[in-house]
Formats: structure tokens, C-alpha cells, sequence
């Protein structure tokens, strides 16, 4: 990943133009030609670097609502609990962290309640109870983007 | 919302295609003009349906390889002005108010991502002198076992 590369993340992570030839405007800016941005970009999916590009929508603005579960599971049995875990479709982000509470994932669902219900589905099939459900109260801030080069 | 605007979403909540017009290959697939493709996905941005039109990173992949859940305990009357102090760190890329229970007494959340585990504490060490709060964790994530965009159409 060279210069180059590191300003195209920055530019079509938070100012992708919403035009009739993206790549051609973002290869303008850089100073080169469209056709090497796409071939950039591609080299860069390729690697992992960038997972896709597209909407990312507001769940709550389709009805949706979401919430961070926190669960503490034996060392053993967390391949089990996560095979469970990641079957159920609003399940976006599962993570291990270093902590009693060692497993904590995202559950996206139409409802509080459809989403009370898939926790307690969850600990039925597990057997792995007092899973913390912690919704967001209030948002001051999402950003997902990662900035390379700083001005 | 329309048909046209589902099939649109359905598309564009995975990968638009990486080819010159991009929105004009979407519009022969849902039978529409490239013009009507991208006035509509203004629409939905200018709405807030979609937060944001770009790229998603694989941020492990992109070198940001730590990445620390710092969870913070704040009094209930002080919540409004420390997240906010908070939030304004660049170095945080989601700020949470969530409930505190029995066995949790950890009221905000912060995602901080850093190259370094070292980058990521000392950024929670700035922020806690920022805002006075001392009682904080860093959970650090250990292994990544999900992360994918919710499909919602």
C-alpha cells in the first residue's frame, strides 16, 4: 500500500462521489487515470483492505433497533457458543475480549422484544445464562471511517 | 418504500460494481436511468436511511490492528458532558451511553482503534485525563469471529 493508495482510502471512505463516474473523479483529484483507480481499488479488495463498497444504512430509520450483548463463557465450550451466536442473521460483529465477560456481539432485530427473545433462545441452546443485554441510551458518536493521511 | 428503491438498496447494501459507471450498471439491472439510480441514493442519504456511501474497511487488514473497547464508569449526572468530550477525540470511532446493571457498573462505551495496543491505551489515558473519570477498562479484542454489514432488504 503506497501513497497513492492510502489517499484513495481517504477519499472514497468519506467523500465518494455520488456521480455518473466515481473513479474518474477520484483519479482527477489524485491526478491519475480512472482506470488505474479501479485497478487500485481491486488490488485492495483483493487484499482485504477494503471489505466493499456501498450503503451502509441506519437501522433505525428501517425499522430497525439494535443492542451489544455481553456473555461469559468457558474457554471450552466458546466454539460451541459462537457457532449458535453467528446463525442468527442480525448478528453483525462477534468479538473474544480480554475479560470475564469474555464474548461480546451485535444483535440487529425489528424489535426489544424480538431481540429479548433471540438472548433467551441463545442461553436455551447453550445452556450459557446471564447474557448481558446492553442497548444503546444514547449515540454521541459513530464514525467509521479511518483516516491514512492526515492533512 | 418502492420496489425500484428495495431492488436499489438490495444491491447497494452489498458492493456497487467496480466498473466506470457503476450506477448506470445498476440501473439496467432494476430498469432505471442512471440519473434515477443516483437521485434516489441521494434521497436516502439526505434522509439518513443511509449514514454513509463509501468504502467499508477490513480495518485489521488496512493495519489498524488494535482494537480496544474502553467502557467507562460515569455518573449519571455527568454522562451528557463526558461523552461528548468523548466523542471529540478522533480517535474514537463510536461513543455509547448504555445501561449500567448488577455485575456492570460501566456506563459509556468507546471504540478506539489503534496500530498498537500501547497507541490505544495511552489515547484511553488522554481521554480519562480529559474528562476526569478514572474508573475505566480496555478490553482489547482478542479474536474476531463476525463482522459483516446487516443485510436489511
Amino acid at each position: 500500500m503506497d501513497g497513492i493508495d492510502r489517499r484513495i482510502l481517504d477519499i472514497i471512505q468519506t467523500q465518494f462521489p455520488l456521480s455518473p463516474t466515481p473513479f474518474k473523479e477520484v483519479g482527477e483529484r489524485l491526478g491519475i487515470g480512472e482506470e488505474e483507480v479501479i485497478e487500485r481499488i481491486k488490488a485492495l479488495k483483493e487484499k482485504g483492505i477494503i471489505r466493499r463498497i456501498g450503503a451502509t444504512f441506519e437501522p433505525r430509520k428501517l425499522g430497525f433497533t439494535s443492542t451489544l450483548c455481553a456473555a461469559s463463557v468457558p474457554e471450552e465450550r466458546i466454539e460451541e457458543f459462537v457457532a449458535v451466536v453467528n446463525s442468527y442473521p442480525g448478528v453483525t460483529h462477534n468479538y473474544e475480549r480480554d475479560h470475564d465477560y469474555n464474548i461480546w456481539f451485535t444483535l440487529i432485530g425489528r424489535s426489544k422484544e424480538e431481540i429479548e427473545r433471540s438472548i433467551a433462545e441463545i442461553e436455551e441452546r447453550t445452556g450459557i445464562r446471564g447474557i448481558k443485554n446492553l442497548p444503546t441510551i444514547r449515540r454521541f458518536k459513530i464514525n467509521v471511517s479511518f483516516s491514512f493521511e492526515r492533512p | 418504500m418502492d420496489e425500484v428503491t428495495r431492488q436499489i438498496c438490495r444491491i447497494i447494501q452489498e458492493d456497487i460494481p467496480l466498473s466506470p459507471r457503476p450506477f448506470l450498471e445498476i440501473a439496467r439491472r432494476v430498469g432505471k436511468t442512471e440519473e434515477e439510480v443516483l437521485r434516489i441514493v441521494e434521497d436516502l442519504k439526505e434522509k439518513g436511511i443511509i449514514r454513509k456511501f463509501g468504502a467499508v474497511l477490513g480495518h485489521r487488514k488496512a493495519g489498524f490492528r488494535a482494537n480496544g473497547m474502553v467502557v467507562w464508569n460515569v455518573p449519571e449526572g455527568e454522562r451528557e458532558r463526558v461523552g461528548n468530550i468523548m466523542a471529540s477525540f478522533k480517535e474514537v470511532t463510536h461513543c455509547y451511553e448504555r445501561p449500567t446493571m448488577d455485575g456492570w457498573r460501566y456506563s459509556i462505551f468507546t471504540m478506539v482503534h489503534g496500530k498498537t495496543r500501547e497507541e490505544c491505551l495511552a489515547i484511553a489515558e488522554r481521554i480519562s485525563e480529559a474528562t476526569g473519570i478514572k474508573d475505566y477498562r480496555v478490553l482489547f479484542s482478542t479474536r474476531e469471529f463476525k463482522k459483516r454489514s446487516m443485510k436489511y432488504f
